[in-house]
């Protein structure tokens, strides 16, 4: 019964970051000195009045945004500018499954990577391997998806020839390996000093000093005792490792061709599809505020203390 | 007060030789970036007709190789160098400000006027930040200014935290109270009380920050929703290199070499730092 509250109060408390998310976005697009259909050939002035009509972009901006919140509430979110033959709606269900799997994917790996790494380095704090884990972690939040997803394809695509350099056959997980690679290395490297920063802490707990005088095996007070409380911060790392991976996938998905959202989002920001953008801005968001409930419902699980600090 | 921090921070900093080269490399660097193109003796729009696509050392008086269109590669580095530190820097600058100031205001005025002030902050937190620097320089138009700006308006908002949390225990100490008594104003007692003593983490987390405001700049740029091509950042080279990498690597490893020589030497020095001015770590 509690945990159902808590989820209820926290999805409660979303509704208004969401909407601030949906008003800032429309907000800002109509502020902008311009529209939509600026940069084409200039057009005669009935046919702008009519596709500014047809968009209903010649109404007062309160009405328009009327609408627009209308249509949101229905799941409808507009015609896109650009795309003249799909809804943002189609757009986004297009490319929403390719953009999850890959994020999913490398959240993942991320966390397989990062964690063991982690220990190691907190077991080994101060010797030659603790140091050396910990440069190549810093090397990792250094290395920008854009260059790494480059090199990637360089060595294991062209020079080895091991996997494909780009494109997206369904069925065929090979075109999924680069990508994912490139996304999961600096969340990897992030959560590797997490991890290692944290166990530290905890291992200088009572508690564990305890497990210990109680003569339980090494591994067991680490992995059993010290681990679960360490890894709170590395779950609540969750939230913005997803907004990290997600914003790494606009480039990752531009440069091996993937069809996900990113792509259509960084089209429509040079494109000026203002509902484009903002349907594809309000999902991103909308997923952003689930892993984050996510993560904290989690971290509630790791930790009880967590949940009964929230009271009512 | 500050003159401690200075020498604790310079005692901690030279037993740590990887930190000393960090900082070495930087400094060439940056000198580089500052002096480079104008001692060399290329210019970086400058086209050299009888070596388009050179690789590194093999054309005289072009060190790095040049581009497609026979631009010298080390001078158009050293100067998206300079244009990336530049914004970076900038865009530090305007968040360190802003951070600091909104922080320990808060801290200081405690009660209501905080609890509103940094549910303001966690509103903008729990936004799309990425997404919204991309809608930020969609609608105002491309260019340096806005990229800062874009950057500096998300980036104040963990500075403020910090200095929002240090700010409330610092109220509580007697020298506050003696400077209130005394008749200090506000404002200057957070400028000249406030501010002096939280020092040390604002230059940690400034410093750790600095990285973050150069990949973002050139995660838009790389977009292409960065600075334009004329005032080529890093990361347009990178993009270039790219492009290019299956017949000319070079062009992708220089510029992009030189983004991670120069993100990574800032990520350590930062660490260090933290790690200096962290009692728990002594």
């Amino acid at each position: 019964m509690a945990t159902i509250a808590f989820v209820l109060r926290r999805l409660l408390g979303a509704i208004p970051t969401l909407a601030l998310v949906v008003a800032l976005s429309f907000l800002l697009t109509r502020l902008a000195p311009g529209g939509p259909f600026d940069e084409e050939q200039v057009l005669p002035p009935e046919i702008r009045a009519n596709l500014e009509a047809a968009y209903g972009l010649d109404q007062p901006v309160h009405v328009q945004f009327g609408r627009y919140v209308g249509g949101l509430l229905r799941g409808d979110f507009g015609p896109s500018f650009k795309f003249r033959d799909f809804t943002v709606g189609e757009l986004i269900a297009d490319g929403l499954p390719v953009s999850l799997a890959l994020g999913a994917a490398a959240v993942v790996v991320a966390l397989a990577l990062g964690i063991p790494a982690g220990i190691v380095a907190a077991l080994a704090r101060g010797h030659a391997a603790d140091r050396a884990m910990m440069t190549i972690a810093i090397a990792g939040i250094s290395i920008p998806v854009f260059v790494v997803a480059p090199l990637l394809v360089l060595v294991f695509g062209i020079w080895l020839g091991w996997l494909p350099v780009a494109g997206w056959v369904p069925g065929r997980p090979t075109d999924l390996v680069l990508p994912v690679v490139a996304l999961a290395l600096s969340p990897a490297a992030f959560i590797a000093r997490l991890t290692r920063g944290s166990l530290l802490e905890v291992l200088r707990a009572p508690w564990i000093r305890a497990a210990r005088a109680r003569g339980l095996p090494e591994r067991v007070v680490i992995l059993r005792h010290a681990l679960p409380a360490a890894l709170l911060p590395v779950v609540s790392y969750a939230g913005p490792a997803a907004a990290s991976v997600l914003a790494g996938s606009l480039v990752v998905e531009t440069l091996f061709g993937l069809p996900g959202m990113g792509r259509h989002l960084v089209q429509g920001a040079l494109n000026r599809d203002y509902t484009l953008v903002m349907g594809m801005v309000i999902v991103y968001a909308a997923l952003m505020i689930a892993l984050n409930l996510l993560a904290d419902l989690a971290c509630a699980a790791l930790d009880p203390r967590t949940r009964r600090e929230r009271p009512r | 007060m500050t003159g401690s921090l200075w020498s604790e921070v310079r005692a901690a900093l030279a037993r740590d030789r990887l930190a000393i080269t960090c900082g070495a490399i930087l400094a060439v660097l940056a000198l580089a970036a500052i002096a480079g193109p104008s001692l060399l003796d290329y210019r970086e729009d400058e086209i050299d007709w009888s070596h388009m696509a050179a690789p590194p050392f093999e054309a005289a008086g072009h060190w790095l190789g040049t581009d497609r269109l026979g631009r010298d590669l080390l001078v158009r580095t050293l100067y998206g160098l300079r244009v990336s530190l530049a914004i970076a820097l900038a865009a530090t600058f305007v968040s360190l400000v802003i951070g600091v100031a909104w922080g320990a205001f808060a801290g200081y005025w405690r009660g209501r006027t905080d609890a509103l002030m940094m549910r303001f902050v966690d509103v903008l937190y729990a936004l799309p930040q990425v997404f919204f620097v991309i809608i930020l320089t969609v609608v105002f138009g491309r260019g340096p200014l806005t990229i800062l700006a874009a950057i500096g308006a998300f980036g104040w908002l963990t500075m403020a935290r910090i200095v929002r949390g240090q700010a409330l225990a610092l109220r509580e100490r007697d020298f506050i109270e003696a400077a209130v008594v005394g008749g200090a104003g506000t404002a200057r007692i957070i400028a000249r009380h406030i501010v002096p003593n939280l020092l040390g983490p604002v230059i940690v987390y400034a410093t750790l920050s600095l990285p973050q405001a150069i990949l973002l700049e050139s995660f838009l740029n790389f977009l292409g929703i960065g600075v334009q091509e004329l005032l080529a950042s890093l990361s347009n080279l990178i993009a270039d290199g790219a492009a290019e990498m299956e017949t000319a690597p070079w062009m992708l490893a220089v510029p992009a070499t030189c983004l991670m020589l120069v993100v990574f030497c800032i990520n350590f020095l930062g660490d260090s730092l933290r790690d200096a001015l962290d009692p728990r770590e002594r």
